[in-house]
């Protein structure tokens, strides 16, 4: 298995995908922890927020990797909750609570995981293909 | 005496190149399985093999110049990367991503064992080659 003669290494490639797929599992634990925040630092509530996949292929090559392109922030309305007693309460006693919809996180994260799973799986097979290249011969 | 060697050897070299390229290709899908508009590529291993094989004996497409009479000939065979196709979907998903994980990742497994065994007789025959030499 060539290392260096190839532009773009199956470890390149599988640990891209690592990399991008625990950087999505990151934003959905943000959204899942803050599922119920109804200030955030900038004082509004808070928004949930999805990863944009695009391929990182080097240029004039055909396969590559995959990256994060972008971080964006979910533009569904906020969940309008009536709740006086909370203090975040406007003066008709509604609450707005964050568009996190806790259902989609989660499947989003088993997604992710099992992901991410199959990118070692296949970071595995390539590196026990490559040691055994090293020792042909012998 | 190195060419013949070459000759025996050059079979298996240009499978396990071809079989090293398909698994970068296998994995790019695996990896871009969650990449929206992402088309799955493979190539079809048989047809490039013969196609790499038969170039090598066609003494190759580029050769060394000699300007003098005491140069060495050389031949270069251009490295055959497999022409890549788009796999046909049987279920594409709603972003255009034809990347189908079962398939993708049996051809994996399916490429892995036979990259291994390739490396096995090439194994085998490079001990053959060595005891016919101590001999």
């Amino acid at each position: 298995m060539p290392i260096a003669s190839t532009p773009v290494s199956i470890f390149d490639i599988a640990g891209s995908a690592m990399t991008a797929q625990s950087q999505r599992m990151n934003v959905t634990a943000s959204n899942l922890a803050n599922a119920d925040s109804t200030v955030g630092p900038d004082g509004l509530p808070y928004r949930a927020r999805q990863v944009v996949f695009e391929t990182a292929a080097a240029a004039g090559h055909d396969v590559g990797g995959v990256r994060v392109a972008r971080v964006v922030e979910d533009p569904s309305p906020l969940r309008r909750v009536h709740d006086p007693k909370n203090p975040a309460a406007d003066a008709d006693g509604y609450v707005d609570l964050p568009n996190v919809n806790v259902v989609e996180e989660m499947v989003n994260m088993i997604s992710a995981s099992r992901s991410y799973q199959a990118n070692v799986e296949v970071l595995n097979t390539a590196k026990t293909l490559m040691l055994k290249t090293l020792s042909v011969g012998q | 005496m190195i060419d013949k060697l070459d000759a025996a050897l050059r079979f298996h070299q240009e499978a396990l190149n071809l079989r090293a390229r398909r698994q970068e290709v296998l994995s790019a899908n695996i990896a871009n399985v969650d990449t929206p508009h992402y088309k799955a590529r493979d190539f079809d291993f048989a047809a490039s093999l013969s196609q790499a094989v038969e170039r090598g004996r066609q003494a190759g497409s580029v050769a060394l110049a000699l300007t003098a009479g005491r140069h060495l000939a050389g031949q270069a065979v251009p490295a055959a990367a497999g022409e890549l196709a788009y796999r046909v979907p049987a279920q594409a998903s709603i972003d255009g991503n034809t990347v189908e994980m079962d398939l993708e990742r049996v051809a994996f497994a399916d490429n892995a064992v036979h990259y291994e065994s390739s490396l096995t007789v090439l194994g085998g025959q490079i001990r053959t080659l060595l005891a016919a030499v101590q001999q």
